[in-house]
C-alpha cells in the first residue's frame, strides 16, 4: 500500500526516502542546508534544515526519519525566525569580504542569507580572527569564513580516507585544522581539492595562478602554449550558463586564442602517448612475470597518497608520467625548434580539471635547471574566470580547432577524463595482444559506471582489471591486494569521484546529475572522433619515429617516465631520547614509521634503549626514533653510526651496539 | 635516573601504554591521559607516533587532544598552579590572586609557563569547590580561601625547596 506524509498539509508519496529533507525536496521545497551532503555521513550540526513535526516540535529534517502520516510544516513563523537567527550568527563571525572572494558566485552562505532576506546582523563577533593557511600550492584556507559544517572534514576522511583535516579545539575556538595547526602543505593532504568543492563558503578555495598566467601572456618575450585536459571541455560551459552536457571545445579554443595563448594543444594527445607507454610497460611486466597488478599513475593525488601510505606498492605503480607532465616534457623538448623560440621563453600552461596538478607540476623531478616542464597549472574555473575577465562573450563565439601536431588526439586519450577511461584506453591498445575480439572502438561496459569499485575479467580470465575512484575505495582495494585477498593485472585509481570530470578544479556542482552529464558527454566525444585507439594517432607515430624510437625506449624513459619515493605523512622532527651531548656520540636512528613499525621496529627501539641504559652507555650514544627513513620495503631500518641496517633484527642491532660501545668505552 | 634515560623511559612507557589499551581507537582518551602523565604534555612527535599506532589520522588525534582542555600540547612546568576563576571564586577575589601570581612569575594569559620550565599557571572555570572560594591548586594540593600573600608564599616555598635540591 502506498504511504504518504503531509508537508504543509499536502500529501507526498513516501517511497524509499530515509529522511524528511529528501521528502521536502520531492515536494518542491528547497530547505536550506549547510551540513547535509548525500554522499557523506549525517552530521546534523548546522540546524538550518529545521522543520516542525506535529506532536514532536522542531527537528532537523536531514536526520529525522519519516513515518506514515507524519505532518510537517516547513515555514512557520518560528522556523523562519530561527533560520534567520542561525544565519545571522554565522554572518557575525564570518569575514564578510564577499566581493573579494572567489566563491562569491556560488557561495551557499551568501545565497541563503539572500534568500532569507537578511539585511542586518544583530549579533557581535565572538570569535577571534585566525590566520589563513597560505602554504599549499593548491589550496588556500581561510578559517574566518568557515561555518563549521564539517563537509570538508567528512569528505576527506569518508571518501578519500585521508583525514588530513579535522575539528580542533572546542567552544568559541573550534576550527577546522590540519594536524598540529600546520599548513596543508606539511601534512598528509593529497591536494585533491574535494574539501574546497564541498565547502559551502570560501573557507577553502583553490589557489589561483591567474596572475602568473596573465603575466606570461603579457610578456612580449614569451611564447605561451596551452594544453587542455579532456574533462575541461565538458564542464567549462557550465560557467557560462550552458548545460553540463555541452561539449564546448570549439568555443573554448577560440576564447583561449582571444585571451592570448599562442598555441592551443590537447592533453589528450599526451594521454594517447601515456596509453602506449603504459600498455607496453604492462605487457612487458606480464610477459616477464614481474610484479602485478600495475597501478595507473596519472592521478597526482593518488600518487602522493601511495607514496605516503603504500610504500610496498610503489613498485607496482606504472612509471609513466601523467599526461600533463608528458605533454610538458615533449613540449619543452620539441616546441622551441618548431615554434622558433628559445626554451627559456617558452611557457607551458595547462588547463586542468584538477587542483593536484598544481602540486604535480612543482615536483622537483619535473623541473630541470630551473626550467619546469609545465610552468603554470590552471583549473577549468580559472580559465573560465580569465575568459570573463577579458570580457569575452563565450556563448556567441565561433568554434575553432586545436593546433597540430599536439592538438590531435584519439578517443582513447579523450576518455582519460572519466573514471574507467584509462583502463578502457589501455585495453583498446592491448586487445590484439590478448586476442580479445573487439571492434576498433571497443566499449568496455564493465569499467564504465558510477560504482566505487568496478571489475572486469577478459581474455578467458587472463586479464583482470579493477577501477576505483575515491581513495577510500583505493585503500580498501590496496589492503586486500597486500593481504593476498584480491589479485588483478591492472588497477586504475582516480582520487576524485567520477574521475577527472569530477575534479575539484571544475565548476562547483551541487548535484550528481551534472557530473554524470559530463561523463556521458566525454564518452560521446570519443564516439564522434575519427579514431579511438591511441596507436592509430598518426602524430604519435611520427613522434616515435622522430624522437622516441619505440615504446619504453631509453629516450622514452627519459622524457615520459618517472620514479616514486616514499614520503612522510607529516613534516616532523625526530623523536630524540638523548639530551644534548658530545658531537661525536654514536648516532642510533630507529625508524618507527608505519611500515617499519609493522615489522617490529618498536620492539627493537625499546630493547635498544633498555640495553644502553643497563650498561650506562648513555654518554656514548645518541638515540632517536625517526618516522620514516623512506626505505620502507627494506624495514625495519636502523642506522648505527655510518651503518644502515635494513631488515634489522634485534640481535643484529644489539651486536653492533656492543661493538660500538666497546670501541668507545676504551 | 639521568636526563637522557628519562626520554627513553617515557617512550618505552608510551609503547607499554599503547599495548595496555590494545592500540584501540576507542581508548584514545585514557591513552592520551596516560601519555600526558608521563610527559606532562603531549609532544607532537609522540602524538604522530600514537596516531600511526592507532591507525587514525594525526589530524583526528590532534582534534581529540585539543578538544579537552585537560590535554596540553605545550610543555608544562614542573609545578602546576591552577587558580579557579569560576563565578564564586571570581566574586570572592580570585582576580587579585591571579594578578599577583602572574606578576610574580612574569606570565600572562597567553604565556603560561615560566622560561625555566619551573611553573605553569592556568586559570580554570570551576573546580567544584565553590564553598572554599577562592581556590588555588598547587600540584596535587588544594588551598581554599587563598589571599594573594598566601599564594605568593606557596610559590616562594617551592622556589626555596627547588634551590636546595639543585
Ligand atoms: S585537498 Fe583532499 S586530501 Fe587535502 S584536505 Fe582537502 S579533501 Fe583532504
Ligand atoms: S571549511 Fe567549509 S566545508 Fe569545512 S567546515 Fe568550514 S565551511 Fe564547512
Ligand atoms: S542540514 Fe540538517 S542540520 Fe545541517
Ligand atoms: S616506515 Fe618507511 S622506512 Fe620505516
Amino acid at each position: 500500500m502506498e504511504k504518504y506524509i503531509y508537508i504543509n498539509d499536502r500529501p507526498v508519496l513516501w517511497e524509499d526516502e530515509t529522511n524528511i529533507l529528501d521528502l521536502t525536496r520531492k515536494a518542491h521545497i528547497d530547505i536550506p542546508t549547510f551540513c547535509y551532503h548525500s554522499d557523506l555521513s549525517l552530521y546534523g550540526a548546522c540546524r538550518l534544515c529545521m522543520v516542525e513535526v506535529e506532536g514532536r516540535g522542531l527537528v532537523t529534517s536531514c536526520s529525522t526519519a519519516p513515518f506514515e502520516g507524519m505532518k510537517i510544516k516547513t515555514h512557520t513563523a518560528q522556523i523562519l525566525k530561527l533560520r534567520k537567527t542561525i544565519v545571522e550568527m554565522l554572518l557575525a563571525n564570518h569575514d564578510q569580504e564577499c566581493p573579494k572572494c572567489s566563491r562569491a558566485n556560488d557561495c551557499k552562505l551568501r545565497d541563503v542569507s539572500n534568500r532569507l532576506g537578511i539585511d542586518k546582523v544583530r549579533f557581535r563577533k565572538t570569535r577571534e580572527p585566525k590566520p589563513m593557511d597560505l602554504g599549499s600550492e593548491c589550496l588556500v584556507r581561510d578559517p574566518n569564513k568557515c561555518v563549521l559544517c564539517g563537509d570538508c572534514v567528512r569528505f576527506c576522511s569518508e571518501i578519500q580516507g585521508i583525514g588530513a583535516i579535522d575539528f580542533a579545539a572546542r567552544g568559541q575556538n573550534v576550527n577546522v585544522a590540519a594536524a598540529y595547526g600546520k599548513s596543508l602543505a606539511q601534512v598528509d593532504c593529497i591536494n585533491c581539492g574535494q574539501c574546497a568543492a564541498v565547502c559551502p563558503t570560501g573557507a577553502i578555495v583553490v589557489r589561483s595562478h591567474i596572475p602568473q598566467a596573465w603575466e606570461a601572456i603579457h610578456d612580449p618575450q614569451k611564447t605561451v602554449v596551452a594544453q587542455v585536459a579532456p574533462a575541461v571541455r565538458v564542464a567549462l560551459g557550465e560557467m557560462f550558463g550552458l548545460p553540463a552536457s555541452d561539449l564546448t571545445t570549439g568555443k573554448m579554443i577560440a576564447a583561449m586564442r582571444m585571451i592570448g595563448f599562442d598555441q592551443v594543444y590537447d592533453t589528450a594527445f599526451a594521454a594517447d602517448l601515456t596509453v602506449i607507454e603504459e600498455a607496453n610497460e604492462f605487457i612487458a611486466r606480464k610477459a616477464n612475470g614481474e610484479k602485478l597488478p600495475i597501478f595507473t599513475s596519472c592521478c597526482p593525488a593518488w600518487v602522493k597518497y601511495a607514496e605516503q601510505s603504500y610504500p610496498k606498492l610503489l613498485n607496482n605503480l606504472s612509471s609513466c608520467r601523467s599526461p600533463q607532465q608528458i605533454f610538458g616534457a615533449i613540449a619543452k623538448e620539441r616546441l622551441p625548434k618548431q615554434l622558433k623560440v628559445e626554451q627559456k621563453d617558452l611557457v607551458v600552461v595547462s588547463i586542468m580539471p584538477c587542483t593536484a596538478k598544481k602540486y604535480e607540476c612543482k615536483r622537483p623531478e619535473f623541473i630541470h635547471d630551473g626550467i619546469a616542464d609545465v610552468d603554470i597549472a590552471l583549473t577549468t574555473q580559472e580559465l573560465g574566470r580569465m575568459i570573463k575577465e577579458a570580457g569575452i562573450d563565450f556563448d556567441s563565439l565561433e568554434p575553432e580547432s586545436m593546433d597540430l601536431p599536439m592538438g590531435f588526439a584519439t578517443g582513447a586519450g579523450m576518455i582519460f577524463g572519466n573514471s574507467g577511461g584509462v583502463s578502457e584506453a589501455v585495453l583498446r591498445y592491448a586487445a590484439d595482444k590478448f586476442n580479445i575480439p573487439v571492434q576498433e572502438n571497443i566499449v568496455l561496459q564493465e569499467v564504465r559506471g558510477e560504482s566505487g569499485l568496478r571489475e572486469a575479467t577478459l581474455a578467458d580470465g587472463n586479464l583482470k582489471m579493477a577501477v576505483v575512484h575515491g581513495l577510500k575505495n583505493a585503500q580498501i582495494l590496496c589492503d586486500k591486494i597486500l593481504a593476498g585477498e584480491a589479485d588483478y593485472d591492472i588497477v586504475e585509481v582516480m582520487a576524485c569521484p567520477g574521475g577527472c570530470t569530477g575534479g575539484a578544479g571544475q565548476p562547483i556542482v551541487m548535484n550528481h546529475s551534472k557530473r554524470k552529464a559530463r561523463t556521458t558527454s566525454l564518452y560521446h566525444a570519443d564516439k564522434t572522433m575519427p579514431m579511438h585507439r591511441a596507436q592509430d594517432n598518426p602524430f604519435i607515430g611520427e613522434l616515435y619515429e622522430a624522437l622516441l624510437e619505440k615504446p619504453n625506449s631509453h629516450k622514452a624513459h627519459e622524457l615520459l617516465h618517472t620514479a616514486f619515493k616514499h614520503r612522510k605523512r607529516i613534516d616532523d622532527d625526530e623523536l630524540s631520547f638523548s639530551g644534548s651531548g658530545d658531537e661525536d656520540r654514536c648516532k642510533i636512528r630507529v625508524c618507527v614509521g608505519t611500515s617499519c613499525y609493522l615489522r617490529g621496529s618498536q620492539d627493537i627501539l625499546a630493547k635498544t634503549l633498555q640495553m644502553v641504559e643497563e650498561h650506562a652507555w648513555g654518554k656514548h650514544f645518541d638515540i632517536s626514533a625517526t618516522f620514516c627513513s623512506e626505505k620502507c620495503d627494506k624495514g625495519p631500518n636502523v642506522s648505527i653510526g655510518d651503518r644502515v641496517i635494513h631488515k634489522a633484527t634485534l640481535d643484529q642491532v644489539k651486536d653492533i651496539i656492543s661493538q660500538e660501545a666497546e670501541k668507545r668505552v676504551k | 635516573m639521568s636526563a637522557e634515560y628519562a626520554a627513553a623511559h617515557s617512550f618505552n612507557k608510551v609503547i607499554e601504554i599503547l599495548d595496555r589499551y590494545d592500540r584501540s581507537e576507542s581508548k584514545i582518551i585514557p591513552i592520551l591521559q596516560a601519555v600526558q602523565e608521563e610527559y606532562r604534555y603531549l609532544p607532537q612527535e609522540v602524538l604522530t607516533f600514537i596516531a600511526t599506532s592507532l591507525r587514525i589520522s594525526p589530524a583526528r588525534l590532534y582534534g581529540v587532544a585539543t578538544f579537552y582542555s585537560h590535554f596540553s600540547l605545550e610543555p608544562k612546568g614542573k609545578h602546576i598552579l591552577k587558580m579557579c576563576d569560576g563565578t564564586a571564586c571570581h566574586v570572592r577575589g580570585s582576580s587579585a590572586v591571579i594578578d599577583a601570581l602572574r606578576d610574580k612569575l612574569k606570565l600572562t594569559t597567553k604565556k603560561i609557563t615560566t622560561d625555566d620550565m619551573m611553573f605553569t599557571f592556568e586559570t580554570v572555570s570551576c573546580l567544584g569547590a565553590c564553598g572554599l572560594a577562592p581556590v588555588l591548586v598547587v600540584d596535587e594540593n588544594i588551598y581554599g580561601q587563598v589571599s594573594p600573600e598566601q599564594a605568593l608564599g606557596l610559590v616562594n616555598d617551592i622556589i626555596e625547596k627547588e634551590k636546595q635540591n639543585a
